[in-house]
């Protein structure tokens, strides 16, 4: 985190400064609406941060990230209904789910040198077929979704997880926070660098010496765990939980955009993509009622034009290119 | 259950696989040349079927034959598309291409959805519930066409790239890109060529699946899954692999949806999937990297 401060110019420091001022300050000063909306950009923010790691960071391209949101949202609130669990512990279960179901896609994937299309491919399989076995498991609700209480005695029990808005979006700008921290620390890290040579050319990091599947491995765990973790916020968060939604390919395709929208590996690239394409969708919702365009699919449609119109102006990413304009950079080491 | 039911509805499944098969084809046509893994494959597939679905209704022109008008239209639009959008994306990394074809998904679906609403679409053809009696087992007469013209495409296709000259420089293209730039080959025609005949698959294919099944804009995002483990079942650039890709899965969705249950039918093509990744990387019919 020092490294990361050290390296950024004076001008970038205010700006930081400033954003984190008014992301602690914004409860506050703006209205329900705004604040649910803000929330949904440092989730964003947050899971974007876990994607980039394994592919920002060392290379490789999951598609069905959503599968280790599901899991961590499944066992946190599966532990808590039906054994009366809380979240604080629950969410160890949660990461040691979704870690334990990365290694043995990790290990299938390594060890048979599955890379590139491959790999993405299989994590979509991965995802699907966890889709589909949740919809079939009765015990947790199965296709119809599984409930979490919202009981109003409840209310306040921080220590499970049951508080209003302020309290949630407070849960989620300490996470972002702590995922943008985490990101610094490790890319600086011996581990990190060892993640770059790897992405940019396994064979050569091999003769070097970094031992490539540990370090895939590395970058798969942590990545996985932290997207359990925001499985667990969003499970007891919204309080339902259904598979077609939470494991489904559009959840793996939400994740990843804010990161290649902001820029694929920078640090600040999954924040810059989340604040754009959350209040993007938001407000195309609002653009399009006012113009008397509000059927079903309307919305959709603008934003993958819009999605395409981007990925074609901007090849690495919005981040990279705005650090440029407002002299931003990071200073290189 | 009796035998002929299980023969009953192995036949089924090896008939509709055929035809998924030549979905898949087209995917691993694109993938095989142009090194872009089309995302938007099942959307695709989901627009020949509403054109067959068109076609039907204005013309009572069977879905079947419907595919040869379809599936040239296709090219072209597919030609174009290379030419226009896709091949900007050709160098750029793959989470690139990934969103552009996203996009491109998400389009597609909400434009059908926005002309044509959520509905289920259904065409009854005048032969849809006969069927043949062969050594009392059944078959469905309109399983047996349509798996009938997936193959004449794709020995067509097979044809093309073996003896014209545009296929063997498409093979050269696939093979070796920098060779076949230095001795002269017009790559990004090439290209466009491919994804055209990638698309006119997919074109031909969603044109039978019309006659074949229900259909809703929400079908695409399973027929792309579907597309992908078939090729890779059968190994990515492979045409013969599609084929068989397909047949497999479409086997073994049909016997898993009877002895287990329909909704659990997909799982098993994924588990085939990974025990394929698992024993056979490059797919049954793939070759080797070196």
């Amino acid at each position: 985190m020092n490294e990361l401060l050290a390296s950024l110019p004076f001008r970038a420091k205010i700006a930081l400064a400033l954003a984190a001022i008014a992301l602690i300050a914004a409860p506050f000063l703006v209205d329900r609406y705004v604040l649910s909306i803000l929330l949904l950009c440092l989730v964003s923010a947050y899971l974007g941060q876990a994607w980039n790691i394994l592919m920002g960071f060392c290379g490789l391209l999951s598609l069905g990230h959503a599968l280790y949101l599901g899991l961590g949202a499944y066992a946190a609130a599966a532990l808590y209904v039906q054994f009366g669990i809380g979240p604080w512990a629950g969410v160890f279960v949660a990461i040691a789910l979704g870690v334990a179901v990365a290694v043995a896609l990790g290990w299938l994937s390594f060890r048979f040198r599955i890379e590139g299309v491959y790999f993405a491919l299989l994590t979509i399989a991965f995802a699907e077929s966890a889709r589909i076995g949740f919809d079939n498991l009765a015990w947790l609700g199965g296709a119809a979704g599984f409930f979490l209480p919202v009981r109003p005695e409840d209310s306040g029990q921080w220590q499970n997880l049951r508080g209003g808005p302020f309290f949630f979006y407070y849960l989620a700008l300490a996470l972002a926070t702590a995922a943008l921290a985490l990101s610094a620390v490790l890319r600086a890290s011996k581990l990190g660098h060892a993640w770059l040579a790897v992405r940019e050319d396994p064979q050569a990091a091999r003769a070097l010496g970094v031992r490539v599947v540990r370090v895939r491995f590395a970058a798969l765990i942590i990545s996985a765990a932290m997207t359990a973790i925001g499985g667990v916020f969003l499970a007891f968060w919204t309080n339902s939980l259904f598979p077609a939604q939470i494991f489904d390919m559009s959840r793996s395709i939400d994740i990843i955009l804010a990161p290649i929208i902001g820029g694929v590996g920078t640090l600040f690239g999954p924040i810059v993509g989340a604040f754009l394409l959350t209040p993007l969708g938001e407000g195309l919702t609002e653009v399009l009622g006012a113009v008397g365009l509000n059927a079903p699919g309307a919305k959709a449609l603008v934003y993958g034009l819009l999605l395409m119109g981007i990925i074609a102006g901007t090849p690495s990413g919005l981040w990279p290119w705005l650090a440029r304009r407002l002299g931003l950079e990071q200073k290189q080491p | 259950m009796s035998f002929s039911l299980y023969a009953e509805v192995l036949i089924q499944g090896v008939l509709t696989g055929l035809v998924y098969g030549l979905m898949a084809l087209g995917l691993s046509v694109i993938f095989g040349v142009v090194r872009v893994v089309n995302f938007a494959h099942g959307e695709f597939a989901v627009v020949a079927m509403y054109a067959a679905f068109l076609l039907f209704g204005l013309f009572k022109l069977d879905p079947i034959a419907a595919s040869l008008p379809v599936a040239l239209v296709f090219f072209v639009v597919g030609y174009l598309l290379q030419r226009t959008v896709v091949q900007p994306f050709v160098t750029r990394p793959q989470h690139e291409q990934f969103i552009l074809l996203v996009g491109l998904a998400i389009v597609i679906v909400n434009a059908l959805l926005l002309a044509f609403g959520p509905e289920a679409k259904h065409v009854e053809l005048s032969y849809s519930f006969d069927s043949y009696s062969v050594a009392g087992v059944l078959i469905d007469k309109v399983r047996v066409f349509g798996a009938a013209a997936a193959l004449v495409v794709t020995a067509t296709l097979l044809a093309f790239f073996r003896y014209t000259p545009t296929g063997t420089a498409i093979r050269a293209a696939a093979d070796n890109i920098v060779g076949a730039a230095v001795v002269g080959l017009d790559v990004k025609r090439l290209y466009a060529i491919s994804f055209g005949i990638g698309l006119a698959c997919v074109g031909a294919a969603g044109s039978i699946m019309m006659a074949l099944t229900d259909m809703t804009p929400m079908l695409a995002p399973s027929l792309t899954l579907l597309a992908f483990t078939i090729v890779i079942v059968g190994g990515l650039g492979s045409m013969v692999g599609a084929l068989f890709g397909g047949l497999l899965i479409g086997a073994a969705e049909a016997l898993a949806s009877v002895i287990v249950s329909p909704s659990i039918k997909s799982m098993v093509s994924f588990a085939l999937l990974v025990l394929v990744l698992a024993l056979r990387p490059q797919g049954l019919f793939g070759k080797a990297e070196t």
